[in-house]
């Protein structure tokens, strides 16, 4: 970077989140306004104004569009943007708490444990809890698989960062073939549901869903953001952020719970969207630079923003089919690896 | 600054209760605005005496006092209060700027949730300034050079105001003008400083005293004419070192061959 551009990150940040916060709005607008049935941005307004104060907007519309608009679409939108800022938020704090650059929910095995723990809840041991089973396995598969990936990074002393990196792409495979096995041995009439399910998706986007991944992301990402000077110290060395007062092993253990929660609750509600984790974060360094404290809330909103639009690729690309967005997620984050590896190389 | 007084009291240290001490108790003291030169071989325990002091790793028995107090008994965010650490460690690529390094060093005296204020900001720049690095204070720490980047974790190291500075072989993979310039640097900081150095010489020529470790066990501490003989030397490092007068400065310089 040069010394011009790395000299403004920190003034730049208001105008950034600024900016920022005019693109969601205008994303949140156009992801509601198209897919199968077009709907122009003013009704989409006049919709969202109407619902929010009754009365107020002269109606215009039918029935049917108000039923796309605020039931289908809206939801989705949000979704979208809650499950977007939550991988990003994870992803940057555990590249800091690992010193590793690559490390992201989906390249960890995170994703793979909640999904593990989803299917077994939706194809096995039923909804015996209501609507927070799904959640609450994600959450545990996700937690099992993440304290695996630090046994195994242990066990193979793999404690730096490409072999940390490699640790966790080993109990991606194991946890996801035992994944699979799950799903082979479920109900045969599921399973066509739980893999579409699986490659991440949007589309079962309900307003009585959204209040978990809601509650997560703001619990969590409190909390991650008000520990932002601690992940800048984590980034220097265990052993500089031990000499600087902070519990390097519990709060990294900590970093990985969130981070497992967060990982749970959106994957039980979207599915596996991998890679979110791994750009944004980097890409929202470039605009706002390194520190942790505009690291972190820049990269929620970015985040929101990159799944909404891939979302409406998704859904647009082979109209009126829904493509499932783990696959555009998928291409361009791999695509980004590749980038990065390259970066790094130099 | 206030500087230290650092009294270390048989401290020794094992990994765990059935295997052997990699450091047998050993005890020294510094005084107030001295320099104290840790010395050995590879494996002698050097950093392992270092880590104690930096509230790494727990001293298996004896204490650790700073003006008084016991290190290990208080918490780790007090004692980072109290010694900060140059380490070989070296921040990853992720874009922090040379200030938002040196501002970590605020860490241990912010409570919980508060962000840093003005007065946190002001010792920032006076550290910044102190290492003279305000022509690089908005640059990314990776595009760096190696002495520019020791410079800069020293600055962390002030900013955290500590009364005991401990640095773990700070003239590593510097050039020969870099190397002088971190000696010259110990000398004038006036704190109470621990500095562990593989150059014999450059640590005779930097320290008010010297231990010198081998295998875990101190064989001497003392001034650096007492501690850095001809003989204690040799048999540390099992090499044949001669102490010799250099005919222009009339300096003593210690050369080292392979025995015969």
């Amino acid at each position: 970077m040069s010394e011009r551009a790395a000299g403004q990150p920190k003034s730049r940040f208001p105008y950034v989140i600024g900016a920022g916060g005019l693109l969601l709005l205008f994303s949140i607008s156009v992801a509601i306004s198209v897919g199968a049935v077009s709907v122009p941005l003013h009704t989409v307004w006049s919709i969202l104004i109407n619902q929010v104060a009754p009365g107020t907007m002269e109606q215009d519309w039918s029935k049917g569009r108000e039923a796309i608009v605020w039931d289908i679409r809206f939801p989705r939108a949000l979704l979208a943007c809650l499950v977007g800022a939550g991988l990003a938020v994870v992803g940057g704090s555990l590249q800091a708490v690992t010193r590793n650059p690559l490390a992201d929910p989906h390249l960890l095995g995170i994703s793979s444990g909640a999904a593990f723990g989803a299917i077994l809840a939706l194809m096995h041991t039923g909804m015996f809890l209501g609507l927070i089973t799904v959640p609450l396995f994600a959450f545990g598969g996700a937690l099992a698989a993440t304290l695996l990936v630090l046994a195994v990074s242990q066990f193979a002393s793999a404690t730096s960062a490409d072999r940390l990196i490699l640790a966790g792409v080993a109990v991606s495979f194991i946890v996801m073939s035992l994944a699979n096995v799950l799903i082979f041995l479920g109900d045969p009439r599921a399973t066509h549901t739980v893999v579409f399910w699986m490659l991440g998706g949007l589309g079962l986007a309900q307003w009585c869903h959204l209040a978990f991944p809601f509650a997560v992301l703001v619990l969590c990402g409190a909390y991650i953001w008000a520990n932002a000077g601690k992940l800048n110290a984590m980034t220097v060395g265990d052993e500089t952020a031990a000499t600087l007062g902070i519990p390097v092993a519990r709060f990294r253990l900590i970093i990985f719970v969130v981070g497992a929660l967060v990982t749970g609750v959106m994957v039980a509600f979207s599915g596996m969207i991998g890679f979110v984790g791994l750009m944004v974060p980097h890409i929202v360094r470039l605009l706002v630079g390194g520190d942790y404290c505009r690291v972190i809330p820049a990269s929620a909103l970015f985040g929101a923003i990159y799944l909404l639009w891939s979302d409406i690729f998704a859904r647009t690309i082979m109209a009126p089919e829904d493509m499932p967005i783990g696959i555009v997620t998928g291409l361009i984050g791999g695509m980004f690896f590749v980038w990065l590896l390259r970066r790094r190389a130099r | 600054m206030r500087t230290g007084h650092l009294v270390a009291k048989d401290i020794c240290w094992r990994p765990a209760k059935n295997q052997p001490f990699l450091l047998h108790p050993v005890s020294f003291e510094v005084y107030p605005g001295r320099v104290l030169g840790v010395v050995g071989p590879n494996g002698a325990g050097k950093s392992t005496l270092l880590r104690m002091i930096y509230h790494y790793q727990k001293p298996t028995t004896g204490q650790i006092m700073v003006d008084g107090q016991d290190l290990w008994g208080m918490s780790a965010k007090a004692a980072a209060c109290k010694v900060a650490a140059v380490l070989q460690e070296q921040p990853g690529a992720f874009g922090l700027t040379v200030r938002d390094i040196v501002a970590l060093g605020r860490t241990p005296h912010r409570s919980a949730l508060s962000s840093s204020g003005a007065h946190d900001a002001e010792i920032v720049t006076q550290a910044i300034a102190r290492m003279q690095l305000e022509h690089l204070s908005t640059r990314n720490f990776d595009t760096l050079s190696g002495g520019e980047r020791q410079r800069v974790m020293v600055a962390r190291a002030l900013a955290q105001q500590p009364q005991v500075l401990v640095m773990d072989e700070p003239t590593n993979h510097l050039d020969i003008r870099h190397q002088l310039e971190i000696l010259s640097l110990i000398r004038s900081l006036g704190l109470t400083i621990v500095v562990s150095l593989h150059d014999l010489n450059m640590a005779s020529d930097v320290c008010d005293a010297i231990l010198l470790l081998k295998d875990g066990h101190c064989h001497g501490f003392g001034s650096a004419d007492e501690v850095l003989s001809e003989k204690l030397v040799s048999d540390t490092f099992l090499v044949t070192a001669q102490r010799q007068k250099l005919s222009v400065s009339q300096n003593q310089h210690l050369t080292f061959h392979l025995p015969t």
